[in-house]
């Protein structure tokens, strides 16, 4: 379907983030339409506005009550959305229950209790990074660090944070990519993330563990326990934002890495700045674009946004403004004012950002440490996702012999 | 050097307890929780102002 989709004459007029040309050009487009437009449109997707200016982002984001989250992937249709919940809570739902659907899970995913995951997602790296050296051994001398490295990251430890088989990493992966690269293209329920989770759900109610599923299955609110529903969506969220978005800031860092000596080198000489060099990799290639459905008409800069319609947030784009940022279209490793929204803003603020830093800290140390020197194989090979997740795809780099 | 926090604004980001823990500590569903009544030690002043200029929300704002 992506491959086919009609040309986009104008992006300011008729932008298409699931087309081709924005996955290989987004960032020249934001700023184009950053200088220009700021707040683009498209009929496509039955209409959606697209802004590009951190301030209309951050405006869109604290606005819930003209911007609704019942949708967040844009497509075709409207979602069939079940209230007040959304099929996804809490990102999928709106105030007040916004605010209980949260709350369960911030205990989980607090920076403390976090903090307890590091020793297994440093296992999991320095797991994959033997099979890197493994394969290098054997004489392999161009590797897709996308493939081996970056995407089994997140979801080794999801699936250990769930309890579910590690190998059932590539079926997670297929159902990633039929939501996010894929959106509005229904499968039937056997082959859908739902039938597996019901599955899955199902079953531990009857074995419950200490795991993140067993913990949703035995959560309440006023007392009674979480419909089969709530809990499933909440799973397909960890799953669905919780991977494609880690994978892509680890395989950005990494491409990052992989054409910059100078910074390869700083990270290594001097590790006060890594800390600050983990935020500049989450501003500069912030992986997500969040959407909302406009639940009644607004006029913003200018612009009057239809109830129905479609916003999209391109937190990548926001990170980008000149208005908000010094040196904003530079990688500045050590860069010491860096508010930057690759985790949004306002109270849909990512819940799993404690996670996805320490998974892009560990990922990043580890790798650094295993493999100081490294490069792009071929530069041209690199390929982008399209969507509302943005990462390196395929990513092979080669070694220093 | 005082700081204002404003808990209103927090949404957890965890950018202030990650660069300043000894002014920010975090409650259990990761709100920031300042530290520090009245004047900020000379020693952490740097700190407080790296809190607030990577406060994403603009929760923290110093006051000198």
């Amino acid at each position: 379907m992506t491959d086919v989709r009609p040309p986009v004459a104008d992006w300011a007029t008729d932008f298409d983030h699931q087309h081709p040309d924005y996955a290989a050009n987004a960032t020249e487009i934001w700023d184009e339409l950053r200088d220009g437009c700021p707040i683009a449109h498209t009929d496509r997707y039955g209409g959606a506005w697209f802004p590009t200016r951190h301030e209309d982002i951050a405006a869109i984001s604290k606005d819930v009550v003209h911007f609704s989250s019942q949708g967040v992937v844009v497509t075709e249709e409207r979602p069939d959305i079940p209230a007040p919940m959304g099929y996804a809570p809490p990102i999928t739902s709106d105030p007040p229950f916004h605010a209980i659907a949260r709350g369960i899970m911030l205990k989980f995913f607090s920076p403390k209790a976090i903090d307890a995951w590091e020793p297994i997602v440093r296992e999991t790296c320095r797991r994959r990074i033997a099979d890197i050296r493994a394969m290098i051994d054997a004489g392999e001398t161009t590797i897709d660090i996308a493939a081996h490295y970056s995407q089994h990251i997140p979801v080794s430890v999801m699936a250990d944070m769930l309890d579910l088989p590690r190998e059932d990493g590539d079926v997670f992966r297929g159902f990633i990519h039929d939501i996010m690269e894929q959106a509005g293209e229904e499968k039937p329920y056997e082959e859908s993330m739902d039938f597996y989770l019901d599955t899955h759900v199902a079953a531990r109610r009857n074995s419950l563990g200490d795991d993140l599923m067993s913990f949703l299955c035995q959560a309440d609110i006023e007392g009674m326990p979480l419909l089969d529903e709530h809990v499933r969506g909440t799973i397909g969220l960890l799953i669905i934002a919780g991977i494609d978005t880690t994978w892509s800031a680890i395989g950005a860092g990494l491409w990052h890495m992989a054409q910059s000596p100078a910074d390869r080198a700083r990270w290594t000489d001097d590790p006060d700045v890594q800390p600050f060099a983990l935020e500049e990799v989450l501003r500069f290639y912030a992986p997500v674009t969040m959407a909302r459905l406009i639940a009644e008409d607004i006029e913003l800069s200018g612009c009057t946004m239809k109830a129905g319609d479609w916003a999209l947030l391109p937190f990548p784009s926001a990170n980008r403004d000149p208005e908000a940022f010094d040196q904003a279209g530079e990688f500045v490793i050590d860069r010491a004012r860096n508010r930057h929204a690759a985790f949004g803003l306002g109270i849909h603020r990512c819940v799993g950002s404690n996670l996805a830093r320490l998974e892009l800290r560990v990922a990043m140390e580890e790798w650094m440490a295993a493999f100081p020197e490294f490069e792009l194989a071929d530069p041209d090979a690199v390929t982008w996702s399209t969507g509302q997740v943005r990462g390196p795809r395929q990513l092979p780099v080669r070694f220093p012999s | 050097m005082k700081i204002k926090y404003d808990r209103s604004a927090c949404q957890g980001h965890n950018r202030c307890y990650m660069l300043a823990p000894e002014l920010f500590d975090t409650d259990d569903e990761g709100y920031a929780i300042l530290l520090v009544e009245g004047d900020v030690p000379a020693e952490l002043e740097e700190k407080a102002r790296l809190a607030a200029d990577n406060c994403p929300e603009f929760a923290i704002e110093i006051e000198d």
